[in-house]
Parts: C-alpha cells; sequence; structure tokens
C-alpha cells in the first residue's frame, strides 16, 4: 500500500541541545536545593515536583515534538488523550481501593 | 513430570454424555466440511483467497463466519441454561450438574463477548471501513490477518476446553479469590485467561490498525468531520480499544503471575487485594461494551439515512455524542460494584456519571427520530432491525439509569434484572445492531441479496423471543431471584422461568430462521444478484464500488467534497465516470505469516494451560521466527497493471450501464 510520508520534524541539532541545558538546568536546581539543606521540608516537596513537571513539560516539546502545527496536532492531540485516561484510571482507582480500604478501617 | 505437562487421559469428560455427543456432532460436521472441500477441490481457493488473504473485505467476511460459529456455541449454552433453570424448579435437580453449568454460563458470557460480538463488530468494521473513507486498504493489511488468526487461535482455544480439560467455573469476569490456585485448581481459568490474552491482542492491534488507516489513508478532500457516520463510531470505539484493552492484557497477566507463580496481588495474605482485580477488569470491561455498541450505533445511523432518503439529522451531535460517550466511558465503571463497600461519595459520583451517559445516548436517538421526520422510510431487513434497536434499547437504558442509583443497586446487584438489564442492552443494542449491518451491506460484501422475506420472519421472532425470554428476568430480579443460581425452589419463580425459556426457543427459531435465509440468499444467488453495487441507493463510497468490491477497491482514488460522498457524486452527475487512464495501483501479497504466529501463539497458550513447559518455549520460538521471517520477507507486494484495472472497470461500468438502461 503507498502511504503518504506525512510525518512532523525531527527537530535540529538546536532544538535537541536547548532542550538538554534546559532539562539539565531544571535538574541541577532542585538537586541543589535538597543537598544544600538550606530549605524546609515543604519548600523542597513543592519545589521539586515543579520543576519535574516543567521538565516534562519541556522533554515533550523538545524531545517528543509535541506542538500545537497543523501536522503536530494530532500527536499531541493522541498524548494528551492517553494523559486524561490514565490520570482518571489510575486517579479513580486510587481513590476507589483507598475508600474501600478506609471503610474496612 | 510428564512430556505431556498435567494433560492426561482422563482431562477427556467421557463421563459427560452431553458433552461427548457434542463432540461427537463437531467432529462429523468438521469431517464433513473436510470432505466437501477435498471432494470439490476447493483447498487451494480456500488457502490461497481466503487463510492467508490480507484483503480487508475477506478478512471481514472470515471474522463473520467466526462470529456466527461462535454464536451457535454461545446459543447452545444459553439455551442449555434456560432449559435446566425451566426444569431444575421445585427442588428438582434439572440436567445440567453444577460443575457442568458453572461451566456452561462462564463459556456463555465469554464467548457471547469476546469471541461472537466482537468479530462480528469488528469484521463489518473491516469490511466497510476501508470503502467508505475511499481507501484501497487498511493501513497494515498483514497485521490485520494476523489480527484476525489472533482472535480465532483464542477461538479455538476456549473450544478445545470443551474436550480437553474443562473451561472456568468462576462467571465470565473470573474474579479471585474463586479464579486463584486455592479455589480453582484445574485449567479452567486458564484456558479463560490465554483464549482472553491471546485474542485481546489481535482486537488491540485491530484499534491501531483501523486509527492508522482513518487518520492516513482517507480519500484526497475527506476531513474528519466529513467521515461516514459508521467510519466516526468505528473510530471512536478504536480509541476505545487502544486506551482500554492493555488494562484487560496487565490485569490478566497479574492473575497469571498469581496462578502460575504464587504471587499475591489478588489473595488477602500476602498484602493482596481482590478487589482490585474486579476494579481493573471493569476499567476495561466498562468502555468495552461502548466498544461494542458504539459501531452499532453508526450501523443504525448508516442505515436510518440511507433508507429514508435523506441526510443524517446532525451528524456533527452524532460525532461529538459518541466522543462524551467514549471519554465519559472510563469514569464509569465502578457502577459495576457499588457494593464492594466503597464510600458513599465514590459511589455518588459514578453513580452520576452513569446518568449522565444516558445524555449523549438521547441525543442520538432524538437524531435518528429527526432523521426518520418526514422521511419516506422503506421498510427493509435494516430498518426492521433498527426500529427494534430504538424500543428495546431505550427500555435497557431506562432501566440502566435505575442500576445507576447506588441504593437501587444495592437491591438489585447480582439479581436477574441485573442480567435481563445488561441483555437488554447488548442484544437490543449491539447484536440488533451488527444484524442491521449484515444485512445492510451482505449485497455489498458478497455481490448478492439476502431473502428479505426470511430476513423479516427472523427479525420478529428475534424481536418477540428477546421480550419473551427477558421481561421475565425484569421480575425474577425483583422477585429476589440471583444471577447464576443451577436450581431454584421457589414456587413464585416458576412461571416466569417458563416463559423465559420460551423466549429462548423462540430466539433459537429466529436464529435458525437466519442460518436459513443464507443458505436460501446463497441457493438463489443468480436470480438475486446485485449489479450496479447500488442496491439501496446509498450515500456513502462503499456504494460506489462493485459487489463485491474491486480487490482494489477503488481504480482511481475519489475526490471527497461532502460527507454524503457518492450522494454528492450523484448530484453532480459523476458517478460512474471512466477516468482517462488508470495508473498502476500498488497492492499487498497474500502471507502465511499471519497463520504462523497466531498458531504458534494458540499453541503457547495451550502449552501454558496444560504446564508444557517444553512445548511452551517451542511455540514462543515458532513465534519469534515467524515474525522474523516475515520482517525479512522481500516479495509482500506487487502492481496491478492499468491493463488489468480497466478491463475490470470497464465489466463494472458496463454492468452498471445496463441498470440503469432496465430502469429508464
Amino acid at each position: 500500500m503507498s502511504h503518504s510520508a506525512e510525518t512532523t520534524a525531527h527537530g535540529s541539532v538546536k532544538s535537541y541541545l536547548v532542550g538538554f541545558v534546559l532539562s539539565v538546568i531544571l535538574t541541577g536546581i532542585p538537586f541543589w536545593m535538597v543537598m544544600s539543606g538550606h530549605f524546609g521540608k515543604s519548600v523542597l516537596f513543592y519545589s521539586v515536583v515543579s520543576f519535574a513537571i516543567v521538565q516534562i513539560v519541556v522533554h515533550l516539546k523538545y524531545f517528543l515534538h509535541l506542538d500545537f502545527s497543523v501536522k503536530g496536532r494530532m500527536d499531541t492531540f493522541a498524548f494528551l488523550f492517553t494523559a486524561l485516561i490514565i490520570v482518571m484510571v489510575v486517579g479513580l482507582s486510587i481513590w476507589i481501593i483507598y475508600s474501600a480500604n478506609a471503610m474496612m478501617m | 513430570m510428564s512430556l505431556l505437562g498435567n494433560l492426561t487421559l482422563d482431562a477427556v469428560p467421557y463421563h459427560e454424555p452431553i458433552i461427548m455427543v457434542t463432540l461427537a456432532v463437531i467432529g462429523v460436521i468438521g469431517l464433513a466440511i473436510v470432505g466437501l472441500i477435498t471432494k470439490y477441490q476447493k483447498w487451494g481457493v480456500l488457502w490461497h483467497n481466503w487463510l492467508t488473504s490480507v484483503d480487508h473485505k475477506r478478512l471481514g467476511i472470515m471474522y463473520i463466519i467466526l462470529a456466527l460459529v461462535m454464536l451457535i456455541r454461545g446459543f447452545s449454552d444459553a439455551i442449555m441454561m434456560r432449559t435446566q433453570l425451566a426444569m431444575a424448579t421445585n427442588g428438582a435437580a434439572g440436567y445440567l450438574p453444577p460443575e457442568h453449568y458453572d461451566q456452561i454460563f462462564t463459556a456463555h458470557g465469554i464467548i457471547m463477548i469476546i469471541f461472537m460480538a466482537m468479530p462480528f463488530m469488528i469484521g463489518l468494521m473491516n469490511i466497510v471501513l476501508p470503502l467508505q473513507i475511499g481507501a484501497r486498504d487498511v493501513a497494515f493489511p498483514f497485521m490485520n490477518n494476523l489480527s484476525f488468526w489472533l482472535a480465532a487461535a483464542g477461538a479455538v482455544l476456549i473450544n478445545i476446553s470443551l474436550g480437553l480439560g474443562e473451561f472456568a467455573k468462576t462467571g465470565w469476569l473470573a474474579y479471585p479469590p474463586l479464579s486463584e490456585m486455592s479455589f480453582s485448581p484445574g485449567v479452567g481459568v486458564d484456558y479463560y485467561i490465554w483464549a482472553l490474552q491471546i485474542s485481546g491482542i489481535g482486537t488491540l492491534l485491530t484499534g491501531v490498525n483501523f486509527l492508522a488507516t482513518v487518520f492516513k489513508m482517507r480519500a484526497p478532500g475527506m476531513k474528519l468531520m466529513q467521515m461516514p457516520i459508521f467510519t466516526w463510531a468505528c473510530t471512536w470505539a478504536n480509541i476505545l480499544i487502544v486506551a482500554s484493552f492493555p488494562i484487560l492484557t496487565a490485569v490478566l497477566g497479574l492473575l497469571t503471575l498469581d496462578r502460575y507463580l504464587d504471587f499475591h496481588f489478588f489473595t488477602n495474605d500476602g498484602g493482596g487485594n481482590a478487589m482490585m482485580y474486579i476494579n481493573l477488569f471493569w476499567a476495561w470491561g466498562h468502555p468495552e461494551v461502548y466498544i461494542l455498541v458504539l459501531p452499532a450505533f453508526g450501523i443504525f445511523s448508516e442505515v436510518i439515512s440511507t433508507f429514508t432518503g435523506k441526510r443524517l439529522f446532525g451528524y456533527t451531535s452524532m460525532v461529538w455524542a459518541s466522543g462524551a460517550i467514549s471519554i465519559l466511558g472510563f469514569v464509569v465503571w465502578l457502577h459495576h460494584f457499588f457494593t464492594m463497600g466503597s464510600s458513599a461519595d465514590v459511589n455518588a459520583f459514578f453513580g452520576v456519571m452513569t446518568m449522565i451517559i444516558a445524555i449523549p445516548t438521547g441525543v442520538k436517538l432524538f437524531n435518528w427520530l429527526f432523521t426518520m421526520y418526514r422521511g419516506r422510510l422503506r421498510i427493509t431487513v435494516p430498518v426492521l432491525w433498527t426500529l427494534g434497536f430504538m424500543v428495546t434499547f431505550s427500555i435497557g437504558g431506562m432501566t440502566g439509569v435505575l442500576l445507576a442509583v447506588p441504593g437501587a443497586d444495592y437491591v438489585l446487584h447480582n439479581s436477574l434484572f441485573l442480567v435481563a438489564h445488561f441483555h437488554n442492552t447488548i442484544i437490543g443494542g449491539a447484536v440488533f445492531g451488527y444484524m442491521a449491518g449484515f444485512a445492510f451491506w451482505f449485497p455489498k460484501a458478497t455481490g448478492f441479496h439476502l431473502n428479505e422475506r426470511l430476513g423479516k420472519y427472523s427479525f420478529w421472532c428475534w424481536q418477540i423471543g428477546f421480550y419473551v425470554a427477558f421481561m421475565p428476568l425484569y421480575v425474577l430480579g425483583f422477585l429476589g431471584m440471583t444471577r447464576r443460581l443451577n436450581h431454584t425452589n421457589n414456587p413464585d419463580w416458576n412461571i416466569w422461568l417458563y416463559i423465559a425459556a420460551l423466549g429462548a426457543v423462540i430466539i433459537f427459531v429466529g436464529i435458525v430462521l437466519q442460518f436459513v435465509q443464507l443458505y436460501v440468499s446463497i441457493r438463489d444467488r443468480k436470480q438475486n444478484p446485485d449489479v450496479d453495487g447500488d442496491p439501496w441507493n446509498g450515500h456513502t463510497l462503499e456504494w460506489s464500488t462493485a459487489s463485491p468490491p474491486q480487490f482494489y477497491n477503488f481504480a482511481v482514488l475519489p475526490k471527497v467534497h461532502d460527507i454524503d460522498a457518492f450522494t454528492d457524486m450523484k448530484e453532480k452527475g459523476i458517478e460512474y465516470q471512466a477516468p482517462d487512464e488508470y495508473m498502476p495501483i500498488h497492492m499487498p501479497r497474500n502471507t502465511a505469516a499471519g497463520m504462523q504466529i497466531a498458531g504458534a501463539a494458540g499453541i503457547v497458550g495451550f502449552a501454558l494451560i496444560w504446564h508444557i513447559w517444553w512445548l511452551a518455549i517451542v511455540g514462543s520460538l515458532g513465534m519469534v521466527v515467524a515474525l522474523i521471517a516475515r520482517c525479512y520477507a522481500k516479495d509482500v507486494d506487487y502492481y496491478v497493471e492499468p491493463q488489468e484495472v480497466a478491463e475490470i472497470e470497464r465489466a463494472h461500468l458496463a454492468s452498471v450501464a445496463t441498470v440503469k438502461e432496465e430502469a429508464l
């Protein structure tokens, strides 16, 4: 069968480098925060989680090339849908089983 | 440790006359088929044109044959259960001992859902979807063949359990702890696991395949929101397949680890939690029922708009209603186990979500009604199934909303009310839909018409039989009868059990009539040909091809400007235009690799069921080798020469012209 050779761009050296540097920075800062010992527990928790989430977005943009251009939109929607399903199934499962356990206590 | 693992001659149930007679009948029929094929020297045709075919239309037909064969098996189970329950009243034992009866209701559930409804739905999708979007095949034709054979391998395993060993006695859900080794030490649950696992992977591949097809291979000009409504419904179903079947694979994998390697995912000792199985199973199981019913909704939409001669009312709302059902279908699964004892908040959330699903479904019903409004409805067999569906499914939907109230569910859970409800939606929704689709697209797939009169008789038997068989179950549910009882001792229930058994007999007549219809139609095929390929004045591209369609589907890929692309062409007067010249058409070659890989997978399943470890290793190696061999196969495609295309097209256009002349 003839397939249309329509694929999304796979990025340039520059975009990979930008992604890499951003990732290093976003890993370095929380690493330093934990190692330095200057910060309280809750501050550390929220900062590490926030940096992690930002880094996920960086990976998606620079390494997985997800964007909202006409060509890339399909991949992005597929990703968002998958994320939605996982959040729903895992999140609700945790809620269900946790509540059931709590009722048994 | 024997060379055959746990498999001994004792595994054959000699002492069960019912099973032995069944096996004998299957053997005789099988031998008769082999004999007939040999007598008419059709082995070559069977091998080259069907078994190794990668043509989506032929695979679709094979899927539907698989579904019809399994319908016979599943219905035999059904009528045995109904007669048992009608006989085993007032303390009588009936004719089915509990350990056999348990296997029957488990097999009935699994066969009807996984090996009847799914292949039927996938078969119709195979035949129709690529034609509707103006594609020459699916995105991955070989994988399509592999998917079919994986489904067939699962079906073979489940049928082997009839004569070797036993099937699960757990109910079709195989809930632990009952399905764990300590309570089900036999091979039944293992048959269940591997049959489901192998066919489930086939289904997952199908989902991926058809998603790639609709996203990458639509005809030039066809936007997503111009895809025919059946294609859209299937696309939502495929999205659900891709999102939900991995959950089934995972949960069965965990149960396998529990049974084979003494893990404790679902056992209380070792800190496991049986509720997690129930939770994950239904996180697949609920989307699964939408996978079954959404394509049926698509079929009804096509049927209604075609036979009223109108454009479908509310196309956009129909697409998004399916989308809403698909997403909401993922947040309602707990309503299958309200009684597990999670918190009131959890139950309330899932109860409300379940009720909300009734809204997009209601949107669809109104769309069909408004399509019919002021249309000129031709009462054909597909339309009868559709009208029957609209009434029956509405009742099923309403009892569903009733069950969605957690308080009511606590009373009705596991009662026959529930059994009546889901048969009401699956038969009245999905099965009626497939029957409508079968009658609707039969001329397209085969090139001749089904006998209309027998089709109508069959429909009325199904329709009346359904009500006689299942409405009493609602009553029995209210009277307190639970499901999966082997015998009863309550005189109040008797009359309803008798009526339900009578209903099953009426449905039986309907099924027999359907097979008679098939026989008569095939016998009289010369008298009832579908010459021009457009028997119903269709709206979408599949009707622009010959019947059966040319093996390359479209000589020239059609340009699409409208949802009802074929109607659009007819209005412009360009529906049967020969192009100036034909181009070579790139086609995939047939391959036996799908059979090899799936056959090896079936052997692995069988070996694991009986703990024949060496055979499992050999089978796994066979799978890998066959897959690698296929990956390195060079001769996988060819070109159809323009000259051959031109001849086929000329013949088709000539037959179209004769029909047009006769019409004048």
